[in-house]
């Protein structure tokens, strides 16, 4: 069996990683595309379609929740496009202790800030939407596409990230003041408030510490939540496919992502070069033998060849770094991907 | 327009774009054309391992402090370079408002975490504040910042504005106050976006340029429409027609074929994107022809230099409104 087929036969979660402008969404749909066609339950979480791949796939209309595609396969196809503040959003409604906290911490100005500008929090809602789909036990497999990380290390460290900070020990202090006195806060707290009211305005700081009371209560919740979200991440149910362009910048990105997933134990389950310039064959090589009338024709031909072979060149040194890695070659088509005929004709070059 | 004028119209040329545009290449490109006319250029890398060292043939990665990329000569000036992350910036902040016994204290207990949490925006303009720091000091002819990718640039150049409305006092609102006149002065800073003819991009391209403009008052230069396709020559003709009454291999002759649809194809898939970007985004557009290399060196920063002084000299120069 083809490994890339098996993969998606065998695995729960497909996670795709790699550079913006790869076209991950596109890979993350002919998975879950593939799937369907080997007769599992599959679901697509795209995060930033492109406009007609998201109007094909009927996601546009309908954020957060999953839209099934018909189509003639013995699976079932389901996407869902990814809307981070509504899932964030659902979060704080399953872990408030009451309407009105919800409804507290969803009015507050930081909250509605944090939910949109926060660096790694559309990382984090990403996996937090694939949990919740897996949970859900709706599908035999998750196929997420993952936001065009700041840097490779978002997307692994996002829950990481948001258990440290409900931790803070620094941040439960904070809520001590308005609890008892400032006098029951210890020395070293005093000024650390102190430092940050000076530098970053006295305001913020009430404003952070009237957030961080609302909030008060749902820690554990949303702790326990991120913990299972970080197993899910490490389960060797979930593969790792690392998406990239023939691009040199691209290139260097996913080898990039490749060391950041090795340091935390894990390894990419397959390579998928995207957009690889075709190869025509043809029998004669040199354009200058040719006849005057064709010179042009042999020309771009010759040019197209020598494009395909350089971009070879460029991916075989991530390709030894990633082995035993599954290889896979999407080739660039006249006309880009937008629709369920294109991602049919991706599948074919992956799967079979 | 004369590359000199070019770039002398701003000290600070901030370079964005969605990822795998070629956005750093594009930077260093900038840098390596405005260093042939003399002027000494820093450029400044914001995020992950961007590959500018590499762009001027150096292999370390960037660190805080600067690094010469590029050795001033008789016919060129320095092209220094160097990385400023948001804690990099944050610990200096600290440590020039009288804070450096606490600043370790704050970065390792997590303190700076939650504050950053609450005010989402403080980290970028403390990096964006770092830029004005340099632009004052006058540290070079011109400071070219590799911003981050696009998306992310606009949080990044919308935090200022953000935080002046948030932020009710304090040195931090003096701060974003500042890098909001910097970015708001087309004569001391301008934001050049990098794209590619290819449909995601452009459509990101023409959103974030009105949201730019629009949230952070920032004064778009020419947007750089990187890796076009060239166009086809000598095509018209079907290779069967084309090879009428010769002795072709016909195995050739379907490749020749294939090949030239090939191509036609993608050139008009890649017209119809720099015709959309043209109609939907007044702004005069720089074409960069796709390169045909397997990396970037020396070489190709060289020849893209030579191709963005070959567009910005066929831009019309624009007429001040009267």
């Amino acid at each position: 069996m083809n490994p890339l087929a098996a993969l998606v036969a065998e695995r729960s979660v497909i996670v795709c990683c790699g550079a913006g402008g790869v076209g991950k969404t596109t890979v993350s749909a002919t998975f879950a595309l593939a799937a369907a066609l080997a007769g599992r339950r599959a679901c697509v979480v795209t995060v930033d379609p492109a406009r007609r791949l998201a109007d094909s796939l009927g996601v546009q209309s309908l954020p957060n929740t999953p839209v099934e595609i018909d189509g003639d396969w013995p699976g079932h196809l389901h996407a869902l496009m990814l809307d981070t503040k509504g899932t964030f959003d659902d979060l704080i409604h399953t872990y408030a202790h009451s309407t009105e906290q919800a409804e507290g911490i969803l009015t507050n100005r930081l909250y509605q800030n944090l939910a949109g500008a926060l660096s790694g929090t559309q990382e984090y809602m990403a996996m937090e939407k694939l949990h919740e789909l897996v949970e859900s036990e709706a599908f035999d497999v998750v196929v997420v596409d993952t936001p065009p990380t700041r840097n490779a290390l978002d997307l692994l460290d996002a829950p990481r990230r948001l258990t440290r900070f409900l931790e803070n020990r620094i941040f439960r202090a904070l809520l001590m003041p308005t609890r008892v006195s400032l006098r029951a806060v210890g020395m070293a707290t005093q000024a650390v408030l102190r430092t940050v009211s000076k530098v970053a305005g006295a305001e913020i700081v009430q404003d952070a510490v009237t957030f961080f009371q609302d909030f008060e209560g749902m820690e554990e919740g949303f702790r326990v939540r991120a913990a299972a979200v970080r197993q899910l991440l490490a389960d060797p149910s979930t593969a790792y496919v690392l998406v990239t362009s023939p691009r040199p910048d691209a290139v260097t990105e996913a080898g990039y992502f490749a060391e950041r997933l090795a340091e935390r134990g894990l390894a990419p389950a397959a390579l998928v070069v995207n957009r690889i310039n075709p190869r025509f064959g043809g029998t004669h090589a040199d354009p200058s033998s040719a006849a005057a009338q064709l010179a042009d024709l042999e020309a771009n031909l010759a040019a197209l060849n020598e494009a395909a072979e350089r971009e070879e060149g460029s991916y075989a040194a991530l390709m030894a770094q990633v082995a035993p890695a599954a290889l896979g070659r999407v080739p660039l088509f006249g006309q880009d991907v937008h629709d369920l005929g294109g991602l049919r004709r991706a599948a074919d070059f992956l799967f079979s | 327009m004369d590359v000199g004028t070019f770039c002398a119209q701003s000290r600070v040329l901030i370079v964005a774009g969605k990822g795998g545009v070629g956005k750093t290449t594009m930077a260093s490109a900038l840098a390596r054309m405005a260093s042939r006319g003399g002027r000494s250029v820093l450029i400044v890398e914001l995020e992950g391992k961007s590959g500018i060292t590499g762009a001027f043939g150096m292999g370390q990665d960037l660190g805080y402090d600067e690094v010469e990329l590029q050795a001033p000569g008789p016919d060129q000036g320095s092209v220094r370079a160097r990385r400023i992350t948001p804690d990099d910036a944050l610990v200096e902040y600290l440590e020039d408002h009288g804070l450096r016994r606490l600043s370790k204290r704050l970065v390792s207990s997590g303190v700076v975490d939650v504050v950053a949490t609450a005010i989402p925006g403080i980290r970028d303009v403390l990096v964006l504040g770092k830029v004005k720091q340099l632009e004052r000091d006058g540290v070079a002819d011109l400071i070219v910042v590799d911003a981050p990718a696009t998306g992310h640039a606009i949080t990044f150049l919308t935090s200022a504005s953000g935080l002046v409305s948030a932020a009710r006092g304090g040195p931090l609102r003096t701060q974003a106050n500042e890098v909001v006149e910097l970015l708001g002065d087309s004569s001391r800073c301008r934001v050049i976006l990098v794209t590619v003819p290819e449909e995601m991009p452009v459509s990101e391209t023409i959103e974030s340029a009105f949201t730019l403009e629009d949230k952070a008052g920032v004064q778009l230069g020419p947007v750089i429409v990187n890796a076009t396709d060239p166009e086809p020559v000598g095509l018209e003709r079907s290779a069967q027609e084309a090879a009428a009454g010769l002795d072709v291999d016909p195995e050739h002759l379907a490749a020749l074929e294939q090949a030239r649809l090939f191509r036609l194809e993608r050139h008009a898939v890649s017209a119809a994107q720099i015709d959309r970007l043209e109609r939907d985004l007044p702004l005069p557009q720089l074409h960069i022809p796709m390169l045909d290399a397997e990396t970037i060196g020396p070489p190709e920063t060289d020849a893209l230099a030579t191709a963005l002084a070959r567009a910005i000299d066929a831009l019309v120069p624009e007429v001040p409104a009267s």
